[in-house]
């Protein structure tokens, strides 16, 4: 059992501090992707599909080849002598079905925007000229756009070869489902539907690629969320050795999730840079990054949920259908989504049964992937509207109702009907906190008041459970070589500051800083002397990334270990030197100080004698002042996080559009190496989950075009359109590691749409309209129900 | 290599954060472009080249405009300012101290326009209140904070420079 961090003596861990970087960035310093121009650049563009399926019957680029400014045009069939193939296989989804995937269309497309060929010039207007000159010639093929149809017999198949549109199927149950229906006093049932969205980081995906022939060596920049593992696919996908490929991702523009997967187009400008041997940059427009980032959601859900005369949930049944787009995204798989939407259904409650089925279908759209709190906001909406639903049915506070049948774990821990291990929580004490902040009955009053004064005003809430910070069990028993570790090393340089490098990644959400400020407590020096680079595979130690909230419940552990064990160092030459057992000595603000709270001598002047000077330490004293620790939690598979959130709108009468007057987190994410960040971490994923509940929307026509290419079609949430968010904390300590730090990034996304699903159709109810579950939550759905004339 | 040669051009004079600048600029070259790739200024970002998400926001004769919606061409003459100039002149520090203090910005990549916006707001009203930073932010678009520490940072500024008069 590791000491528990209330043992510890704790200065910067906890405390709030701005991410230091942030004011070269404030400044204009920042370095993202596009920032960097390298000598005989070339740039990329490429000819993408204009239609969602077709037979590819003629693509000549001869004419491309010699227009102005044009180096190179490369098909498949250039590209495919330096690059190989992939498929998504994972071990974690039995029975997927995936189809090989190439870097350019291989005669056929299945989705809008699909890359064809790849045109290198100048400049990319001029490549972008150059498309305009290929000769390209298809023939359309029947679509299937509609995830719902994608099974019916006789539909077209997207991939032929595979004999149907079904790429995976989730089936689990656990208790008597049918008698928990039969016995049920009350029973709620609705369909749900989710649109696509997608995660728009504000600086688009974007790589360049330099290759230098006489070391057969591949240089890579990318905006990337882990450029680790991109090296591998780089390596594995080129057939180099890791050794001769290098990625950096600098300063990135925001991932969400979008940044993590393996792109055809990135490929293709890699391989099309070892080809030509000088570096090719390409930077998606926002109408490449609409069409081609990972999309994410477009699930159906017919779900029900039994209730027992005493208000007590008693099972939940459904029904689930997701459309994942052309193929099943490399290397982590679109099914990832459904697998999660399904699992936590129900997850904050005691249900003696319950049962989940899901198909997950291909279509001729965009892929799907991981995006923030992948799954997790389906299953708390489905779960949530339910709840919210029953309660209103009993006549009854839904938060009477929550606290009733909340899943408390207790010491030992628990399961949920649907599988999850849940440990180290909290509902209970987040919903008291959430009633201490903000005041239900007097602000029910108020929104009665408004009521009275005609406005049509709601009030909703979603308790949620988000998975965080996943282990090695999720993918490497998977066989997907997805790394779920971290390393952190630290070296003490000359004058006593810290070096210290990571294998996680900085995308904006701070884990520097935290990083930083867990390697100040351990090691026992200011934060000011740590300098922590991120982000290079040739000076950074392999891991894991960013991705499922993971950086301090991982990194964090990561960084404790490793400077401990360097304060370890210090103490042990200091010792030496003064003649006095270690462990009576201590390090605080970069000196060593003995048992009695006196300065001893300063680190700075260790590392210069261990530098400079080492013979004057007694033979057999030979201080490394370095140390790199890998950490691998063991034991659990993933970090279970809890809490609340509640959402107060208002509806206009004549236009159906839905105001945010305020929303409001309660999050349990254990430690907080540093409450601002985490603060703000909640607050940008929630923005994000309303974003999702009233605009956002990739829109296809029922033949699979896509409707939303730019920013004034696809809707992003503005600042005038959102609420003042605030923000409470519970700390329950993740109990299986010495900071007992859990995952904060995607809890804010997770629960906002379902808080001001349930606040609209409370406003909806009061106003005589009919109740919506369907999302977004557009002014012409919300007009019909106020009319009463749909229920979405 | 360069574009130049298969271009057609034409020849620019103007005001770039102060220094007089003379350059020869792709005819269909946005402003933005060429501040970041022409100039090397690269504190301009360019999120959506249309003019909706203002991450390319740059001062041109002393209002804020869209770099990305502004051909390097129609500069010829101006006086242009970015977040390199407006930092360096130290007419944003303010706002800048407490967009740091606050954790007013994540990934940064909006924060360059978001800053010269606020600060075009706080020299036009040195007191607006909360839902007036909302709308004049908001044609900035920033995908990370979710706006609530972007308007504290703006109105702390605010109180600040109503405390230095
Ligand atoms: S890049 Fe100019 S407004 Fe978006
Ligand atoms: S901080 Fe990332 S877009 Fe604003």
């Amino acid at each position: 059992m590791p000491a528990r961090s209330t043992e510890l003596p704790l200065q910067e861990i906890g405390r709030s501090r701005p991410r230091g970087r942030t004011r070269a960035l404030l400044a204009g310093h920042g370095r993202y992707l596009d920032d960097l121009d390298l000598p005989r650049q070339v740039h990329g563009a490429f000819l993408r599909s204009p239609v969602p399926a077709a037979r590819i019957d003629r693509l000549d680029v001869t004419a491309a080849r010699t227009a102005p400014g044009v180096v190179a045009v490369f098909t498949w069939d250039d590209l495919r002598a330096v690059c190989r193939p992939w498929r998504t296989v994972s071990a974690a989804f039995p029975g997927l079905q995936s189809p090989e995937q190439t870097p350019l269309a291989a005669g056929r497309v299945t989705a809008v925007g699909e890359p064809i060929a790849l045109v290198v010039a100048a400049s990319r207007a001029l490549a972008e000229d150059a498309i305009e000159l290929i000769d390209f010639a298809w023939t359309e093929q029947p679509a299937v756009g509609v995830a719902s149809e994608a099974l019916a017999p006789g539909a077209p198949l997207v991939h032929p070869e595979l004999g149907s549109n079904l790429a995976w199927q989730f089936d689990a149950a656990a208790g008597d489902v049918d008698a928990a229906f039969a016995a049920a006093a009350l029973v709620v049932e609705e369909r749900f539907v989710f649109g696509r969205h997608t995660g728009v980081p504000l600086e688009t995906r974007g790589i360049l690629a330099a290759f230098d022939r006489s070391e057969a060596r591949l240089t890579v920049w990318a905006s990337h969320q882990m450029p680790h593992q991109l090296q591998l696919h780089l390596a594995d996908l080129l057939d180099l050795p890791m050794s001769r490929v290098e990625v950096t991702a600098m300063d990135v523009g925001g991932g969400f999730g979008i940044k993590m997967h393996v792109y055809p187009d990135e490929i293709a400008i890699c391989a099309a840079a070892r080809l030509l041997a000088r570096p090719v940059k390409f930077v998606a427009d926002r109408l490449e990054s609409l069409t081609s980032d990972v999309h994410a959601r477009e699930h159906v859900i017919d779900a029900k949920l039994a209730v027992d005369g005493d208000g007590r949930l008693l099972a939940i049944d459904a029904k689930g259908l997701q459309g994942i787009g052309s193929h099943s995204v490399f290397p982590r798989s679109s099914t990832v989504e459904t697998l999660m939407a399904m699992r936590t259904l129900g997850a904050p409650y005691a249900l003696a049964a319950a049962r989940a089925h899901a198909d997950v279908v291909f279509q001729n759209k965009a892929m799907t992937g991981q995006y923030r709190s992948v799954g997790h906001p389906i299953a708390c909406a489905v779960t949530e509207a339910l709840v919210e639903r029953a309660a209103a049915l009993r006549g009854e506070d839904s938060l009477a109702l929550r606290r009733r049948n909340y899943l408390e774990p207790g010491d030992d821990g628990c399961r949920t009907a649907l599988g999850l291990e849940l440990f180290d929580f909290s509902h209970a004490a987040c919903l008291e906190r959430l009633e201490a902040m903000l005041d239900v009955a007097g602000l029910r009053a108020q929104i009665a008041a408004a009521r009275q004064r005609g406005e049509i005003q709601g009030l909703g809430f979603a308790a949620f459970v988000e998975m965080t910070a996943s282990g090695s069990e999720i993918y490497g028993k998977a066989g997907v070589p997805v790394s779920a570790a971290d390393t952190v090393q630290v070296a003490i340089e000359p004058d006593g500051s810290i070096k210290a490098s990571a294998s996680l990644s900085e995308i904006g959400q701070g884990i520097t800083e935290g990083l930083i400020q867990v390697l100040a407590d351990a090691v026992g020096v200011a934060p000011e002397r740590i300098a922590l680079e991120m982000g290079r595979t040739a000076s950074g130690p392999h891991g894991g990334g960013a991705w499922a909230s993971r950086g301090a419940a991982i990194g964090g552990e990561a960084a404790w270990q490793a400077g401990r064990a360097l304060r370890g160092q210090v103490l042990e030459a200091a010792g030496a030197l003064l003649q006095m057992p270690a462990d009576t000595l201590d390090l605080v603000a970069g000196w060593v100080v003995d048992a009695s709270g006196e300065r001893r001598i300063e680190v700075a002047e260790l590392a210069r004698m261990v530098h400079f000077r080492g013979h004057e330490f007694p033979a057999g004293t030979a201080p490394q002042f370095q140390v790199a620790h890998h950490h691998r939690r063991a034991g659990d598979p993933t970090i279970p996080t809890n809490g609340i959130q509640a959402a107060w709108v208002s509806i206009c009468r004549d236009t159906g559009l839905v105001r945010c007057l305020k929303h409001w987190v309660v999050h349990d994410c254990g430690r907080m190496l540093n409450p601002l960040l985490v603060t703000e971490q909640v607050r940008g994923g929630v923005v994000q989950g309303l974003g999702a509940a009233l605009f956002e929307h990739c829109r296809y026509d029922a033949q699979a075009n896509f409707l939303d290419g730019s920013l004034a079609d696809y809707l992003v949430p503005m600042a005038t359109e959102m609420p003042d968010i605030e923000v409470g904390h519970v700390e329950t300590a993740y109990r299986g590691s010495v900071l007992g730090a859990k995952g904060a990034g995607e809890a804010g996304t997770c629960a906002a749409s379902a808080a001001v699903l349930n606040a609209v159709n409370d406003a909806l109810r009061a106003a005589g309209g009919t109740s919506i579950a369907t999302l977004p939550l557009t002014p012409p759905l919300v007009l019909a129900a106020l009319e009463g004339g749909s229920s979405g | 290599m360069s574009d130049q040669g298969f271009e057609a051009t034409a020849a620019i004079a103007c005001t770039v954060n102060g220094e007089p600048v003379r350059a020869t600029v792709p005819v269909r070259q946005s402003l933005v472009d060429w501040l970041r790739h022409g100039l090397g200024l690269t504190g301009s970002h360019v999120g959506c080249e249309h003019g909706v998400c203002g991450a390319c926001t740059v001062v041109v004769d002393g209002r804020t405009m869209r770099g990305c919606l502004l051909l390097a061409a129609q500069a010829d003459g101006a006086v242009i300012e970015t977040i390199e100039g407006a930092t360096a002149s130290g007419r944003v520090e303010a706002l800048q101290e407490a967009f740091h203090a606050r954790a007013a910005l994540q990934c940064g990549f909006c924060t360059p326009g978001m800053v010269l916006t606020a600060a075009e707001l706080l020299a036009d009203e040195p007191s607006p209140d909360r839902p007036r930073i909302r709308e004049a932010l908001s044609g900035n678009y920033c995908r990370c904070t979710g706006y609530h520490a972007i308007v504290d940072a703006v109105a702390d500024a605010a109180a600040h420079a109503v405390r230095e008069r």
